[in-house]
């Protein structure tokens, strides 16, 4: 097996599990789903969920049954960053659709697609519970709201400095 | 200003930190709860203040703690609902992030009050950096003695575990999360038995809502009776309402219920008015799923008399001319907005979160979005109207959970207040294309009844 949690994502693996009583552990999967996904680039290939299955002793189709009903969990590659836009009434209102035609026209994509260069996906998502913060976005794990055109493209620059400064 | 019980010390520098939310009185109340009260005298505090669940339905949150079973040998929970997904609503979200040892104290009172030992947050996924606040404040009160063994030497031992969500709103239903703690799918339960009896790993379980145990610290710390004071009739306490929309100030704001919504709406103290001086269409007052209102029946009531921002007077008139408090996500549509359209993207948004469980919610959905998907594309027939009507008709009382109904209500409200919108959009399919229905007469003053 090539996926494995490294030492210390072992340690927080072993923490999750721990805040459940004994013989409960399945209750850990969706922390521990959370866990894979980050650690394995951002989605979850069937090794991946095979993987957590085993660590948490259950059978693997309770990790597919799982990791196909939440939203959150990528069941494709994704790019390095993902743009997940809301898309639901209080968002519409205030303008989301805008943002999302200027973000597909900036990056040349579709809902659902990723950049060729592998940067950026675009999603389409259901309320992030921002209503008041409209139109927004979460990346990763933070948020970012207000959007408007000029911030959209400073948010692309941002992330593609921050690209850079990894490599 | 109004009486502020929960967000007092919001502004305060640092707030989130424990030795600045201690010195500005923290934990004052759990001492108190601890030390000082006995389990029963606590719950009916609770039970005297009047508190009523406020992650939407309104149910008396002493009477929810009273049903909790305690077999012999049986461990109990107590599960803070953190899953906030309700359309409009962004309430508990603001509390969590700046007030987290609030949540903590009011979850430390009343897992004592419950007899639960381990505590469970169930936070909505997305709100990743709000459960890492939540983490660290755990880590700060198991520090300073407030979890962990043998708090303040009187043999009661507790943790409490933040526990991430993964995108589901059906998972704040509360026996959907249950599931969803207990690492399954988030299909919703029959009932009985109710989570009372057996919940989570079958054992006696109570669920409440962030802002309910929040409220939990100012009840013990004023006490029951004082707390029922504040506000008006069985709308007692405060009430956090997030506003969202066309407003020139969106945020949380905490109300003592006694306001009316039109001082809600244009007073500077909340949303501060329109914006952009557009006038008033529409409002959804309590989150997505209750009935949306024309700015005539949201100002005044049938009777036209003032509306008030409270449980009894939102809903006045029932769902025909009234609507619901709800979860206080007070969502305000101005002149410019398309009903059709706004009510296309619920219709998406429910059939995108039904869990698919129950037939008339799993299909009924589906073919509400795109049924309304077709008149909003300029395609729609008269006799569309009706199969709307007829399909959420269907839906609602006839599924395991209240997401049915939650799915149905956006609908029926369009339909029943805004039906000569969706008739111009019928009549008028290229015009609709290009153009809104506007305001037309959905501001005027009701007729009032001799």
């Amino acid at each position: 097996m090539s996926l494995q949690f490294n030492n210390e994502q072992m340690t927080e693996f072993k923490s999750l599990v721990a805040r459940y009583p004994e013989g409960k552990q399945k209750s850990a999967l969706l922390p521990v789903l959370h866990l894979a996904q980050d650690s394995f680039g951002g989605w979850l290939p069937t090794e991946a969920m095979d993987y957590v299955a085993g660590l948490l002793k259950i059978e693997p189709i309770e990790v597919y049954e799982v990791a196909t009903f939440y939203s959150m969990y990528n069941l494709k590659p994704v790019g390095k960053f993902v743009f997940e836009v809301c898309q639901t009434g209080p968002c519409m209102i205030s303008g989301s659709e805008n943002i999302i035609a200027y973000i597909q026209k900036q990056l040349a994509i579709q809902p659902g697609e990723t950049t060729k260069d592998g940067m950026f996906t675009l999603k389409l998502v259901e309320c992030l519970g921002a209503c008041g913060y409209a139109p927004m976005m979460q990346v990763g794990k933070i948020y970012r709201e207000h959007l408007t055109k000029e911030k959209v493209d400073a948010i692309i620059a941002e992330y593609r400095m921050q690209a850079i400064a990894q490599n | 200003m109004g009486v502020k019980l929960l967000l007092e010390k919001a502004n305060v520098p640092g707030i989130r930190t424990y030795d600045v939310y201690r010195r500005e009185g923290g934990y004052v109340a759990a001492e108190k709860a601890l030390k000082e009260m006995s389990i029963e005298a606590i719950v009916e505090e609770v039970k005297k203040s009047g508190l009523r669940g406020r992650g939407g339905a309104g149910f008396p949150a002493g009477m929810k703690w009273s049903f909790i079973a305690k077999p012999e040998g049986v461990p109990r929970h107590l599960v803070c609902n953190a899953d906030e997904s309700e359309p409009g609503t962004f309430k508990d979200r603001y509390l969590m992030e700046f007030l987290p040892h609030l949540l903590l104290e009011g979850l430390l009172i009343s897992s004592f009050a419950l007899g639960s030992k381990d505590t469970y947050i169930y936070i909505r996924g997305e709100y990743a950096w709000v459960a890492q606040i939540l983490e660290d404040a755990i880590v700060e009160a198991t520090k300073n003695g407030w979890l962990g063994k043998n708090i303040l030497g009187t043999g009661f031992d507790c943790m409490i575990h933040v526990h991430r969500g993964a995108g589901a709103y059906i998972c704040g239903e509360e026996t959907a999360l249950i599931e969803s703690l207990e690492g399954k799918r988030g299909n919703p339960r029959i009932k009985p038995p109710f989570p009372a009896i057996q919940g989570l790993w079958m054992r006696p379980t109570v669920v409440n809502n962030v802002e309910t145990l929040a409220a939990v610290v100012p009840i013990i710390k004023m006490g029951g009776e004082e707390y029922a004071k504040i506000g008006v009739g069985r709308s007692t306490g405060t009430k956090l309402i997030s506003a969202c929309g066309n407003i020139n100030k969106p945020g949380v704001y905490e109300i003592d219920m006694t306001i009316s919504v039109e001082d809600f709406i244009y007073s500077d103290e909340y949303c501060g008015g329109i914006a952009g001086g557009k006038k008033l269409k529409a409002c959804i007052p309590g989150g997505s799923s209750v009935p949306i209102l024309p700015a005539n029946l949201l100002l005044k009531t049938a009777k036209g008399e003032t509306r008030y921002m409270n449980y009894e007077s939102l809903s006045d008139g029932g769902f025909a001319t009234g609507s619901m408090m709800g979860s206080g996500g007070f969502i305000i549509l101005d002149e410019d907005q398309c009903i059709v359209k706004n009510t296309l993207t619920l219709a998406r948004f429910y059939r995108h979160e039904s869990c698919g469980q129950c037939s008339p919610c799993r299909e009924g959905t589906g073919w509400m979005e795109k049924i309304l998907q077709k008149i909003e594309l300029g395609k729609g027939e008269m006799s569309d109207i009706d199969l709307l009507w007829d399909i959420q008709r269907k839906i609602e009382g006839n599924t395991i959970c209240p997401l049915g109904d939650a799915a149905a209500w956006p609908v029926a409200a369009a339909i029943r207040h805004f039906r000569d919108e969706f008739e111009w959009h019928i009549n008028n399919r290229a015009l609709s294309q290009t153009s809104n229905f506007g305001l037309q007469h959905y501001a005027d003053p009701i007729h009032v009844p001799a």
